[in-house]
C-alpha cells in the first residue's frame, strides 16, 4: 500500500490551508456583491464606510491599476464592476479593515445607486437578447459542430426513430474550503499571493493583468487545497487579484476569506445543459443516424465554456458506432451565475442524456439495454464519428461493462425490477447502468505541456517540483511514487514542493484529469536527465556498460559486471566532482488536431472507458430513493496508487448521486437561491451506498508507466445509471436532473 | 464589547482565555488560541468542519459563543488527539485506510468519530454513518472514512 504523503499533517490538524496563515500587520478584506442580476451602476458612495472605525480603505473599479477585465479565453470578467453588474455575485467594492468582522459590517455603509435592467434568464432567451457584453455581436459564446456522413440518408434506412429532450441543473462544486488568499506586498514592488487554487498560473496571469505588474513580479504560492473539482480557477484567481491590488494599495498583507454564502453566490457552477437527442435505429437494432443539440448556460462570463461544450461535442454519440452524425453545441451568455469547469467538463450533462437515451432506444428496439449496447459499442480499430481511428490504445468498453455488470449481478436483478408495481411494503426496486468513453487530458482544446524539476542534494535527498498542482486528489503522492520508482529509491527520500510560480514553468491547468499523465511523464523525463548526468561517474564507480544501469532498492547496478553502488554514494561522488544533479523534465502531448468546420480529427491522444451500475429502491408513497449498491469499473491504463484510485472512484460516485438526486442551485429572476448547505443538499454519510470499485488495467503507451487518468470519469455516470434504475423501478422516465423525491412522488401519483 | 476571561481545560491543559463573549467559539479557537486545525466550512451548523468536543459532547463551534462557555469546561480540538509522538488509533487508521483526501473535513470527522467511540466502542457501520451524518465530505464518498473508524474501533478493542 502506498500512503498519501500528506496524510499525517491532515489527521493532526497541522496542514496549512490559506485561511490558517497569519502575517504581521495583516488586515482583512470583504466583498460587496451586486444587488441585481443585471443593472447599470449610476453611483457608488463609499464615504460612510471609509469613516467607519477600523476601516483602512475601500476600493471600487476606479482603483484597479491595471486592466479592469481579465479572462482566459475572452477577457470579459471584471475585476470589479465598473458601469454595470452582470450577475448577482459581481463584486462592486471591497472594504479592507483591521478585522474581517469590521470589514463585513462596513459593507452595509456603502451606497450604490443602480438602474435595474431586464436580466437574461436562460440560454434560449440569450439567443435573441441584446448582448450581455457590448463588445460582442451576440450572446453565443461558442458554437461547435460535428458533421459526419449524411443523417437524412441515415434515417431513411431506419426501422424506428427516437427523439428525446433532457435537462440538467446548476451544480455547486462544494469544495469544503471556501475561497481564501493572502496577498503580501514586497519591498521591491513585487507581490506574493498565498492561496488555495487549482492553477496558480491562471492566478498569476490575472493578478499581473489587474495590478499592471509583469508576470515576473507576481509570485503565487499554492497552499493546501480543501477540494477543487474544477471549481478553483477563475473565481479564486480574481479574488487573488483583488487581494493583490489592496495589498499594494495599503502596503500591508491583506487576507480575503469568503464565507460559504459569499463563495456560493460568486463562484462559478457546472453548466446547465438543454440537450436534444434524435436517433435512427435499423431493424437489427443498430444506430444508423444521430442528431444531437447541446445548449449550455454560460452565465455572463466565458471562462472555459468553449472547452466545456467541446468535450461533449466530441463524445456526443457515447461509445457507440453511428455512421451518420450531426451535432451542434452552443454556450450562451446569460445573467445567471457564471459557469465553468467542473469535474467532468460537460460530460455529466451529456452522459446523463446520452445514456438515458440509449436505454430508451433499446426498449424501442425491443432489446435489453445490455444487448443493445453490445450491438452498437465501439470496437478495436473503429473509426469514430469524429473520424479518429482507435488503434493506438485498447478499446475496453465491453470489458468494463461486463466486469461491472457481473459484479452487481445485473442479469438476475434486471429481471426482478418492479417496473411500477410496488411490493407489499410499498417499495419499488430497480437496477440501471451507464457507460462512457472519455478523451484523456486537454486534447485539441489546449496546449498539453508540463514540466518537472528534480534536484538532488549532496546527502541524496531529493526535491521535486511539478508544473501541475495538488488538488487534494493525491497528485503529490503519485508524482513522488513515479520518481522513486524511476530512481529506485524509497518514497521518503523525496520532498515534494508545492507549486511556486516563480520557480517552475507553467504546466497548464490540473484539469481534465490530466495531472498524473502530463505531470508523471515530465517526472519520468526529468529522471532520465538525472540518470544521464550520473552515467560518467557511474562508469568510474561500477564500470562501463552499453546498457542502462539499473536503479533499484537504493542501489545502482551495472547489468554486465553486476557491480553495484548505493544511490547515496553515487550521488556524493557526483557532488564531489562538482556535478550538480539537477534536471528539468518536460512533456508535450502527442499530436492532436481538430477541424472546427466539420468537427473531425484526433481530438484526444488516448481514451479511458467506464461503466457504473447501481441498484436502488423507491418508496412508492414518499418518492424517496435509497441507492443501495453501486459497482464501478474503470479502465485506468495503470493505477500508480490503487488505494487513491479507488478513493477517487468512491468520491466521484457519491458526488454523482448528488447530481442525480438532490443537488440544484436554483435562480429566481437571476438571483441565486441556494447559498449554503441548508438548502443545497450534498450527500451525507448516511446517503452513501455500498460501493465496489474495479480497476481495469490496460497500460497505455502514452502514459507514465502506462497510467492514464481517473478523476473525472468517476463523476459522469451516476446521473444516467440512477435515472435508468428509477425507470425500471417506477416505470417513469425522468429526463431532468435532479430527480427529487417530490418529482417522483408527483409522477407516480399521476400515473 | 468588553472582553471576559474564562478558565478552561483546553486539550488537557488548563488555560485562561480572554475574548469577547460575543465572539464565535470557532474564531476564538482559530484566531486567539491559534489552533487552526478546527475549520470553517459553512458557518451555519451544516458541515461539521468546526466540530469540537465540550465536556465530551460533540458541538459545532461556529454556533457557540465564547460567552456561553462555563469555567472549567473541557474542550477538545483535533490538536488534542494523540500527542506529538503518538497518533491515536483513529488518526492512524485515517492514514492507512484512506480516510483523508483534501483533508478539510478530516479534523471534524476525527472529532465526531472520537465522540462516537467514547460512547460506543463497538459501533456498526450504520451507527458510524449516523454519528458522522453532521459532517460533510465532498472528496471521499464517506466509505473510506467509515472503514477508518471501523478499523480504529477494532484496534482499540484489541481485536486487530
Ligand atoms: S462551520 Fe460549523 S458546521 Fe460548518
Ligand atoms: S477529504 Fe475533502 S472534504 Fe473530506
Amino acid at each position: 500500500m502506498v500512503k498519501r504523503i500528506d496524510a499525517y499533517e491532515k489527521v493532526t490538524g497541522k496542514a496549512i490551508y490559506a485561511d490558517d496563515l497569519k502575517f504581521d500587520r495583516m488586515c482583512y478584506a470583504a466583498p460587496l456583491h451586486s444587488e441585481y442580476a443585471s443593472a447599470k451602476i449610476l453611483d457608488i458612495d463609499t464615504s460612510r464606510a471609509l469613516a467607519f472605525k477600523g476601516v483602512i480603505e475601500v476600493i471600487t473599479a476606479d482603483d484597479v491599476p491595471g486592466s479592469i477585465r481579465v479572462g482566459g479565453l475572452v477577457p470579459d470578467q471584471y475585476v470589479l464592476s465598473d458601469r454595470e453588474v452582470r450577475f448577482y455575485g459581481d463584486v462592486v467594492a471591497l472594504v479592507v479593515a483591521e478585522s474581517a468582522e469590521i470589514a463585513r459590517k462596513a459593507l452595509s455603509l456603502i451606497k450604490v445607486d443602480y438602474k435595474p435592467l431586464k436580466p437574461i434568464l436562460s440560454p434560449q432567451d440569450g439567443l435573441n437578447a441584446k448582448p450581455v457584453h457590448d463588445f460582442q455581436k451576440n450572446n453565443v459564446v461558442e458554437h461547435f459542430k460535428v458533421r459526419h456522413g449524411d443523417t437524412k440518408k441515415g434515417y431513411k434506412a431506419c426501422e424506428s426513430i427516437v427523439e428525446e429532450d433532457f435537462e440538467t441543473q446548476f451544480i455547486e462544486h462544494s469544495y469544503m474550503e471556501p475561497e481564501s488568499c493572502i496577498a503580501i506586498p514586497n519591498p521591491d514592488g513585487s507581490v506574493t499571493v498565498h492561496g488555495g487554487m487549482q492553477h496558480p498560473f491562471t492566478t498569476r496571469r490575472y493578478t499581473a493583468k489587474a495590478t499592471g505588474l509583469p508576470l515576473a513580479k507576481v509570485q503565487i504560492i499554492q497552499t493546501t487545497l480543501g477540494g477543487g473539482f474544477g471549481g478553483r480557477d477563475d473565481t479564486i484567481a480574481v479574488i487573488c487579484a483583488r487581494a493583490a491590488i489592496l495589498a499594494l494599495k495599503v502596503n500591508r498583507p491583506v487576507k480575503i476569506t469568503y464565507t460559504r454564502d459569499e463563495s456560493m453566490r460568486e463562484s462559478y457552477k457546472r453548466h446547465p445543459f438543454f440537450t436534444k437527442y434524435k436517433a435512427g435505429i435499423d431493424k437489427n437494432g443498430k444506430f444508423k443516424a444521430m442528431d444531437v443539440d447541446f445548449l449550455a448556460d454560460a452565465g455572463p462570463y466565458c471562462a472555459v465554456s468553449p472547452f466545456v461544450i467541446w468535450r461533449p461535442t466530441v463524445q456526443c454519440t457515447g461509445p457507440y458506432i453511428v455512421p451518420n452524425v450531426r451535432c451542434d453545441s452552443r454556450a450562451v451568455y446569460t445573467n445567471n451565475t457564471p459557469t465553468g469547469a467542473m469535474r467532468g467538463f460537460g460530460t455529466p450533462q451529456q452522459v446523463f442524456a446520452n445514456e438515458s437515451f440509449v436505454d430508451i432506444c433499446a426498449e424501442k428496439a425491443g432489446m435489453d439495454p445490455l444487448k443493445f449496447r453490445k450491438l452498437n459499442f465501439f470496437r478495436q480499430g473503429v473509426t469514430t464519428h469524429t473520424e479518429q481511428k482507435f488503434d493506438k490504445h485498447k478499446v475496453s468498453i465491453e470489458e468494463v461493462t461486463d466486469k461491472a455488470l457481473k459484479e452487481i449481478d445485473w442479469k438476475k436483478k434486471f429481471k426482478i425490477c418492479s417496473r411500477g408495481k410496488p411490493d407489499k411494503y410499498d417499495y419499488l426496486f430497480g437496477i440501471g447502468f451507464a457507460t462512457s468513453y472519455r478523451g484523456v487530458s486537454l486534447g485539441a482544446e489546449g496546449n498539453d505541456f508540463c514540466s518537472a524539476l528534480v534536484n538532488i542534494q549532496p546527502d541524496a535527498s531529493i526535491l521535486l517540483e511539478v508544473g501541475v498542482s495538488e488538488n487534494g486528489q493525491g497528485l503529490k503522492t503519485a508524482m513522488v511514487r513515479i520518481l522513486a520508482g524511476e530512481l529506485g529509491v524509497e518514497d521518503e527520500r523525496i520532498h515534494f514542493i508545492d507549486t511556486d510560480t516563480s520557480s517552475i514553468p507553467d504546466g497548464g491547468p490540473t484539469v481534465a484529469s490530466r495531472g498524473t499523465l502530463v505531470g508523471g511523464n515530465a517526472v519520468v523525463d526529468a529522471a532520465k536527465g538525472i540518470r544521464k548526468m550520473m552515467r560518467p561517474v557511474l562508469k568510474e564507480l561500477i564500470g562501463a556498460s552499453k546498457k542502462q544501469y539499473l536503479y533499484k532498492s537504493g542501489k545502482i547496478k551495472n547489468p554486465d559486471t553486476k557491480k553495484s553502488v548505493s544511490f547515496e554514494k553515487a550521488v556524493l561522488a557526483c557532488h564531489n566532482k562538482k556535478m550538480y544533479l539537477h534536471a528539468l523534465g518536460t512533456f508535450s502531448g502527442p499530436d492532436v488536431g481538430w477541424d472546427e468546420t466539420r468537427g473531425r480529427g484526433n481530438a484526444y491522444f488516448t481514451y479511458v472507458y467506464a461503466c457504473q451500475a447501481c441498484e436502488l429502491t423507491v418508496n412508492a408513497k414518499t418518492g424517496k430513493v435509497k441507492v443501495g449498491k453501486v459497482v464501478a469499473a474503470h479502465e485506468v491504463g495503470k493505477s500508480i496508487n490503487p488505494q487513491m484510485s479507488v478513493g477517487q472512484i468512491f468520491g466521484g460516485i457519491v458526488m454523482g448521486l448528488g447530481f442525480a438526486l438532490t443537488e440544484q442551485v436554483r435562480h429566481k429572476d437571476g438571483i441565486i437561491q441556494d447559498v449554503n448547505f441548508n438548502t443545497y443538499k450534498i450527500p451525507r454519510s448516511i446517503d452513501a451506498p455500498e460501493m465496489t470499485a474495479i480497476l481495469v488495467e490496460n497500460p497505455d503507451p502514452a502514459g507514465p508507466w502506462g497510467a492514464k487518468s481517473l478523476g473525472e470519469p468517476t463523476n459522469e455516470l451516476m446521473g444516467a445509471a440512477v435515472a435508468n434504475a428509477i425507470y425500471y423501478a417506477t416505470g417513469v422516465r425522468f429526463k431532468k436532473t435532479p430527480i427529487t423525491s417530490d418529482d417522483i412522488k408527483k409522477a407516480i401519483c399521476s400515473k | 464589547m468588553t472582553k471576559v476571561v474564562k478558565k478552561v481545560q483546553l486539550n488537557g491543559v488548563e488555560k485562561m482565555v480572554e475574548a469577547s463573549p460575543e465572539s464565535r467559539l470557532l474564531d476564538v479557537i482559530r484566531l486567539e488560541l491559534n489552533l487552526t486545525g478546527t475549520k470553517e466550512g459553512c458557518g451555519e451548523g451544516e458541515c461539521g468542519a468546526c466540530s469540537i468536543l465540550i465536556n465530551d459532547t460533540l458541538i459545532n463551534s461556529c454556533l457557540v459563543l465564547f460567552g456561553q462557555l462555563n469555567d472549567g469546561d473541557k474542550i477538545l480540538t483535533v490538536e488534542g488527539l494523540g500527542d506529538a509522538k503518538h497518533l491515536t488509533s483513529l488518526q492512524e487508521c485515517f492514514i492507512t485506510e484512506g480516510g483523508t483526501q483534501c483533508g478539510m473535513c478530516t479534523p471534524g470527522m476525527l472529532i465526531a468519530a472520537h465522540a462516537l467511540l467514547i460512547k460506543n466502542p463497538k459501533p456498526t457501520r450504520e451507527e458510524i454513518a449516523e454519528a458522522l451524518a453532521g459532517n460533510l465530505c465532498r472528496c471521499t464518498g464517506y466509505k473510506k472514512i467509515i472503514d477508518s473508524v471501523e478499523k480504529a474501533a477494532k484496534i482499540m478493542r484489541g481485536e486487530s
